[in-house]
């Protein structure tokens, strides 16, 4: 491996990795090296950096002592406008990212050089609820894996950008698109559907990684004779949504892929859509091979609210037990376990007003009062959810959950709206409630074993942006005002920080290059990365 | 780069979209060049094919709700981000077909986007628009035949006697701390206006837009005392988690460190006075309105 070299490697764990690393330079990367990702950790191989969803990167070069001094190494500007999700990956010194136009790109990561870009032509006629964005790829052998906002996978080469295969997935002009970062689990892509505002009927899938070829599809709203079908009024699952637009996780010891869900269609009128909507707003664990599902949990029946459950599923241990944690939309924080799908807890982290107690499982169930109606009422947390997309992190060393929360309340309204092939579906309308401003931004510290939270950091104001959590005891977020923040992953106090110019939509991840560590988040237009002097 | 549409297919787009909620009984008894016939009414028309219709104005009163009232407010009466819609004198727009045309295609520098077919975010068909509009001239209120109070004594009390010029601009003339007023009767209702004099705290800047900020400028009041012991006093410009950016009384701007300030205050007490009736009656300012109206208008 010549670009890299033992002698500034500082820390132990590098340096063990480094001879596993440099029999594999620039090799492909397999579902082995997905599995062990933490045995090469200057690499980040998956959209949460791992299988486990924890956002977490074992690199410590960049700690609580040196935060302080950190400077902006590269940026690389992407020159499309609007929201910039993306978390890139990085394979042996090249990073691969997306933007929110459907390009995908690769840079050298040590410098921000670009070596190829891809750009998907995308119709004029997208049909997006909330403008154009994309959250990243998948890696899996040769090949990049790409979701576009017209529905089409599509696999390029790692090397040239080039298209290896191309399929289309669903009819864009219902309003069916691709938002999502894939999974690559063992030799397939695993992909779920956006559109929970169109009246799609939402679906999870997986292609072979080699040919495209599509060898499992869930459909998040059962169909005739299938169980759950019964959770759905006449003809209303035809169009129920159930999106599943941002990325799960996989558990290799039971071969399952968790993978979130989210609103029911139309989102904020329940009406005609009487029942609990299975699997709208739920965590669905299935078998990665044949996509069959193992158990589910609904964390919010029948919503009303627009709170999709698609938040990333974190897996945790703890106290011998394997468990799976969400911070969900509904302002509750689930601890779920991960083999049984029942649930352990469920506690508020933020502003709710919407439920009244709990069932004999536990979970929050809604208060009739809390219903959208024709004149419209105040309900918290407000339909953008006390968290959204936004990626969390959980820090094995503090055992903390760090979440982006937002405390604002909407007045919920409903309104008539006939179902129409490619027609926005929302059969309501909400709007910021001013008597509850200030909103309020935080990053919030949770304890996955009680709920509680341990420390909390105001922003101005709210952000978008995802957390991540190193072993050099920080966690990193980007704030709306254009701000770059290294925390102490212990205390919350903010250690450094840069102003990027541009507001944050994205999560941030680390990689290292030559034995550098480097710590990279999008803002703007741009991806930033940030490193020692 | 988005593939450009041929003009010609995006029009019949268009039909078939607006046609999509009449097929099911229109299908049965008209053929087809009838219903593209039909449809493309809707398109053509420079004055609204659907004005006064009321079944037009409550299907309208629904998609203002789903795609309209998130800025503009339930009831059209005006949100934190879009204008006050019941205003029979509006901003932008005077015709049906110019409305129709800022629905459909936006107004650049402003939040307001394209929200037509081939608009981003939802799309909404000629039809709809046409019903948002019969909705909107549903629930106009009628401008009072000549205005309420004097014009012409407003000015004078706004650049006089009752100090609104310290603050606010209007037309390039006037103080800079609170917010520009020229254009504010075109986006505000009179009730709304009033409030504002009588209760300036209520809703900081309630209504008022601007097109570089996601949401509006606040008006907040800062306080800070500084690292040599300054105090200084002013309404915010922009902040963020680490710094801040004020104006004080006397305009000057700052640009501030918080970690470098002894003390740092945000209230949402509004710097303006309150003008109760004593300070400023019911006819003053009726033709304060009245002046704000007339520069509105022009």
């Amino acid at each position: 491996m010549p670009r890299r070299s033992r002698r500034i490697f500082p820390l132990l764990i590098l340096c063990l990795a480094c001879g596993f690393i440099a029999a594999r330079a620039r090799g492909q990367v397999t579902f082995e090296r997905l599995l062990n990702s933490g045995k090469e950790p200057q690499n980040w191989l998956t959209y949460s950096g791992d299988y486990s969803g924890r956002r977490f990167s074992p690199l410590d070069q960049i700690n609580r002592k040196n935060a302080h001094s950190l400077v902006a190494k590269w940026v690389y500007q992407t020159a499309a406008t609007g929201k910039l999700e993306t978390t890139p990956l990085v394979v042996d010194g090249i990073l691969y990212a997306t933007a929110q136009d459907d390009r995908a790109f690769a840079l050298d990561a040590g410098t921000g050089r670009p070596i190829w870009m891809y750009q998907h032509p995308l119709p004029g006629d997208v049909r997006l609820c909330c403008g154009r964005v994309n959250r990243g790829l998948a890696i899996l052998g040769d090949k990049v894996f790409l979701g576009t906002l017209d529905a089409h996978v599509i696999a390029l080469d790692t090397k040239t950008g080039s298209v290896i295969w191309d399929v289309v997935a669903a009819e864009y002009q219902k309003g069916y698109s691709f938002t999502v970062a894939p999974l690559a689990v063992k030799n397939l892509v695993v992909i779920g559907v956006s559109g929970g505002e169109y009246g799609v009927r939402g679906f999870i899938d997986a292609y072979d990684a080699a040919t495209g070829a599509r060898q499992w599809r869930f459909n998040t709203v059962p169909g005739p004779g299938q169980p759950g079908h019964e959770t759905w009024e006449g003809d209303s699952w035809k169009t129920g949504g159930a999106p599943a637009w941002n990325t799960g996780t996989y558990d290799a010891a039971t071969n399952q892929v968790f993978w979130p869900t989210g609103n029911p269609s139309p989102s904020n009128r329940g009406e005609g859509r009487a029942g609990d909507n299975l699997y709208s707003d739920t965590l669905l664990a299935l078998n990665a091979d044949t996509g069959r599902m193992n158990w589910y949990f609904q964390f919010t029946k029948h919503d009303e609210h627009d709170w999709d459950a698609t938040e990333v599923p974190v897996m945790l241990d703890s106290g011998g037990k394997h468990l799976i944690a969400q911070a969900n939309r509904n302002g509750f924080f689930y601890v779920i376990d991960r083999t049984t799908g029942k649930l352990i807890l469920a506690n508020a982290y933020g502003k709710t007003t919407w439920s009244g107690g709990k069932d004999a499982e536990g979970r929050p169930v809604a208060q009739k009062e809390a219903s959208p109606t024709l004149e419209g009422h105040t309900v918290c947390p407000g339909a953008l959810g006390t968290t959204n997309f936004m990626a969390p992190a959980f820090d094995p060393q503090t055992a903390l959950f760090y979440v982006t929360a937002r405390d604002q309340c909407d007045i919920f309204s409903t309104a008539p709206q006939p179902y129409e092939a490619g027609h926005a579906y929302y059969g309501s309308a909400y709007f910021p409630s001013d008597d509850a401003k200030p909103y309020r931004g935080f990053l919030k510290a949770l304890d996955p074993a009680t709920g509680e939270i341990k420390w909390k950091f105001e922003h101005t104001s709210p952000t978008w942006s995802g957390v991540l959590a190193t072993a050099g005891g920080l966690v990193f977020t980007g704030d709306a005002e254009g701000n770059f923040i290294a925390l102490d992953a212990a205390s919350g106090k903010p250690l450094w920080h840069f102003q990027m110019g541009g507001a944050v939509y994205a999560a941030p991840m680390a990689f290292a290059v030559d034995g550098k560590q480097y710590v990279a988040i999008a803002a703007g237009s741009g991806v930033y990365a940030f490193g020692l002097p | 780069m988005a593939l450009t549409i041929p003009q010609a297919e995006r029009v019949k787009k268009k039909f078939v979209a607006s046609a999509l909620p009449w097929r099911a009984f229109l299908a049965a008894s008209v053929c087809a060049g009838l219903l593209l016939a039909a449809a493309a009414t809707f398109a053509a028309e420079d004055q609204n094919p659907l004005a006064g219709d009321a079944k037009a104005a409550k299907a309208g009163e629904y998609e203002f709700r789903i795609n309209c009232a998130l800025c503009h407010g339930l009831g059209a009466h005006g949100g934190g981000r879009g204008p006050d819609l019941t205003r029979a004198q509006k901003k932008h727009v005077h015709s049906d077909a110019e409305m129709f045309q800022i629905i459909s295609n936006g107004i650049p520098g402003t939040v307001m986007p394209a929200n037509g077919t081939n608009g981003q975010g939802v799309g909404m068909t000629d039809e709809e628009i046409w019903q948002i509009i019969t909705y909107i001239r549903s629930v106009e209120l009628k401008a009072p035949a000549k205005p309420l109070g004097s014009a012409a004594h407003g000015r004078e009390l706004f650049y006089g006697d009752a100090n609104c010029s310290l603050c606010h601009m209007i037309e390039g003339k006037g103080g800079r701390l609170g917010p520009e007023l020229t254009g504010v009767a075109g986006s505000r209702t009179r009730e709304s206006i009033i409030d504002s004099v009588r209760n300036p705290s209520r809703r900081l800047a309630w209504g008022l837009t601007e097109a570089t900020k996601e949401f509006p400028q606040e008006y907040e009041t800062i306080t800070v005392v500084t690292g040599g012991g300054k105090e200084i006093k002013g309404i915010a410009l922009n902040e963020d988690s680490f710094s801040v950016q004020m104006m004080d009384q006397n305009e000057q701007i700052y640009l501030l460190e918080k970690a470098k300030l002894r003390s740092f205050k945000k209230s949402r007490e509004s710097m303006m006075p309150k003008f109760d009736a004593e300070i400023l009656s019911d006819k003053d300012l009726e033709d304060i309105v009245a002046y704000l109206v007339s520069v509105g208008a022009k």
